[in-house]
């Protein structure tokens, strides 16, 4: 219904219709419906088929966690990317124990990542997970999202993260299915109960993490999470440690939040991806990739260097000094060059 | 030969369709993601067929190998901003000329991302398209004579968590319609008269249509730019009939033919009947 509202020329141009070839659109769309009600059929025969010949494998072995800090615990995601062989299983999450209650940071890239994680947090504590707190609306951060929804647990991100998944919710399902087939079965995006607009602090009994908004930097709805008895700072993608940054909000943005973050009161960062490290010296690296990225794309910009050229030459400088370089840095440099072009 | 006349029902009707398919993958999309995922867009069966008839009522393409270039990246870096570069070159002893050009992302919701209508000199456009998957590009150029010269290119989707969406949805709200001309400096060695470089750009949010509201549960209507138009004094120079491929802030660089006037105007329409209208002094010295 909305739709038909809103397109703009259900009223203006009744005089073009052409029935025919409306009927031929249609007629394919259904044949496509078809099809895939005949393929999601054969796929659940098959489904069964597997699921009776590997039954005796345990569907939950837990993740591998170190303790970072007293009750704060970290999975370390591969700098890779989501494929089915490492379940999307290459951010890092973590999670924070209380007096009283549980607080996960980040769920992995599947469902089945989501359930070891649940795993190795069952490993260490019975308490009620009281929290399931998402950095930002990447898959590989909250694609696990749905194996905590029995759990009880509040979901909690930034403002912005439930229009961010409606945005690219279910792209990411669809271009993912293509690179992952079944380990994405099951993935649901899960908005939050509970929406951060500037700080907030939640309290897991004697233990109180405080969440920061932020303004669009690596996204729209970066958010990082603090806990204050140890002062280990869940950066979330604010921060890349040898994997490249990626840049998906704004540059600009980004490089203005440098300073903000270096405030925060943190001794230990756990970046989105990369090993934990001291902060805020965690940040130097980082820095310098996108003050580089800035600096070529403003120049070929100003040379009139056109788009498609300027994404193979920005940036390339730091090529030596991080992981997946080639995957990322054409599109950091493609992202940086339109949005310095309106400066 | 004025812009109205160019308005056919033939180019509205395409943009239309393009609409009719995107409400269909809405509601793909509101009958759950298992209906919209599985290898779809990897094992159908080629869509041009199809679509080359939909879109040009069933007229002879001919093969436009070595009159109309596409240039892309093989592999789409950020499915958001995708370049492509169009070049139409006819062979010196061929005395027709390129009135039109069809872009068409085979695989995106809305295939048909943009029609341009070139005026003299106008060799090269260039712009940024949103890619969603594995596809055939085509680009359909259409002579003075009324003839048709197809060409393709495959593009592989991007990897990573790039998605076709905005990166920064309020402040391209926020700056709704602000327009930006740029002429480039000729190349040395080119003669005075030759072909000159210049770039529109404006700032739109360019909108799908297709993403869902959490709070209201409904689509969020498609908004975005429908035509542009581009003058060189009274004269047309370029004009798009776009649709929801080209990316968020539509950018177009293009060359033309100098004619002397002093001024260019830029005149763009949004699918809101917003009309942005910007003026620029000709920079003869460049």
């Amino acid at each position: 219904m909305p739709l038909e509202a809103s397109n703009g020329f259900t009223s203006s141009d009744g005089a073009c219709r052409d029935g025919t070839r409306e009927g031929t659109r249609r007629g394919r769309y259904r044949n496509r419906v078809r099809d895939l009600v005949i393929r999601f059929a054969a796929a659940i025969t098959v489904l069964f088929g597997v699921i009776s010949l590997v039954h005796g494998q345990t569907p939950t072995d837990a993740l591998e966690i170190t303790e970072i800090a007293a009750g704060v615990f970290v999975h370390f995601g591969v700098n890779e990317l989501m494929t089915a062989e490492n379940e999307g299983g290459i951010a890092n999450v973590g999670f924070v124990v209380g007096d009283e209650a549980v607080a996960v940071i980040d769920t992995g890239g599947s469902v089945r990542e989501g359930r070891r994680l649940l795993a190795a947090i069952r490993a260490v504590t019975g308490k009620p997970i009281r929290y399931v707190i998402n950095t930002h609306a990447h898959p590989d951060h909250v694609f696990g999202n749905i194996a905590f929804a029995q759990e009880g647990a509040v979901f909690v991100g930034h403002r912005n993260l439930p229009r961010a998944l409606s945005m690219r919710g279910p792209f990411y399902l669809s271009a993912f299915r293509r690179i992952m087939g079944d380990v994405l079965d099951g993935v649901e995006l899960v908005a939050p109960q509970r929406q951060i607009d500037g700080q907030d602090k939640l309290d897991l009994g004697n233990r109180v993490l405080t969440l920061q908004a932020w303004r669009v930097a690596h996204s729209d709805s970066d958010l990082t999470v603090l806990d204050e008895a140890t002062q280990t700072l869940f950066t979330g993608d604010l921060v890349f440690l040898r994997h490249i940054p990626v840049v998906d909000g704004s540059l600009r943005g980004w490089l203005a939040a440098f300073g903000d973050l270096a405030h925060i009161p943190a001794k230990t960062a756990i970046p989105g991806h990369g090993p934990a490290a001291p902060w805020p010296a965690t940040l130097d690296d980082e820095r310098r990739y996108l003050e580089r990225l800035a600096a070529d794309c403003r120049a070929l910009i100003a040379r009139g260097t056109p788009l498609a050229e300027a994404a193979t030459l920005a940036g390339v400088s730091e090529k030596s000094h991080w992981e997946l370089f080639a995957e990322y840095n054409a599109r950091n440099a493609t992202a940086a060059f339109a949005e310095l072009e309106w400066e | 030969m004025t812009f109205d006349a160019m308005h056919t029902c033939a180019l509205r009707s395409k943009v239309r369709r393009g609409l009719r398919a995107l409400q269909v993958a809405a509601i793909a999309l509101a009958l759950g993601s298992s209906l919209t995922s599985p290898a779809l867009a990897a094992e159908q069966a080629d869509p041009w067929p199809e679509l080359a008839r939909d879109i040009f009522n069933g007229r002879d393409l001919r093969d436009g190998g070595g009159l109309i270039a596409i240039e892309m990246p093989y592999r789409a870096e950020d499915a958001a901003i995708v370049p492509v570069t169009l070049r139409a070159a006819l062979p010196p002893d061929d005395e027709r000329t390129v009135k039109a050009i069809t872009l068409v992302i085979d695989q995106n919701p809305a295939p048909v991302a943009a029609t341009f209508q070139v005026g003299a000199g106008v060799t090269m456009i260039s712009t940024r398209v949103r890619i969603d998957s594995y596809t055939n590009v085509h680009a359909v150029a259409e002579l003075s004579d009324g003839e048709l010269y197809a060409s393709a290119v495959f593009v592989k989707a991007s990897g990573g968590c790039s998605a076709p969406a905005a990166k920064n949805a309020e402040e391209a709200k926020a700056n709704l319609g602000q327009m930006r001309f740029r002429q480039f400096a000729r190349s040395a060695d080119g003669p005075v008269s030759g072909p000159r470089e210049a770039q529109v750009m404006i700032r739109h949010p360019n909108n799908s249509g297709l993403q869902r509201d959490q709070v209201t549960l409904l689509y969020v209507p498609a908004f975005f730019v429908r035509e542009l138009r581009i003058w060189q004094g009274d004269q047309p120079v370029l004009a798009m009939d776009g649709g929801i491929s080209i990316s968020e802030d539509p950018n177009i660089r293009f060359t033309y033919l100098p004619n002397g006037a002093t001024r260019f105007r830029v005149e763009a329409v949004d699918t809101d009947g917003h009309v942005f209208k910007g003026e620029w002094p000709v920079e003869a010295g460049l």
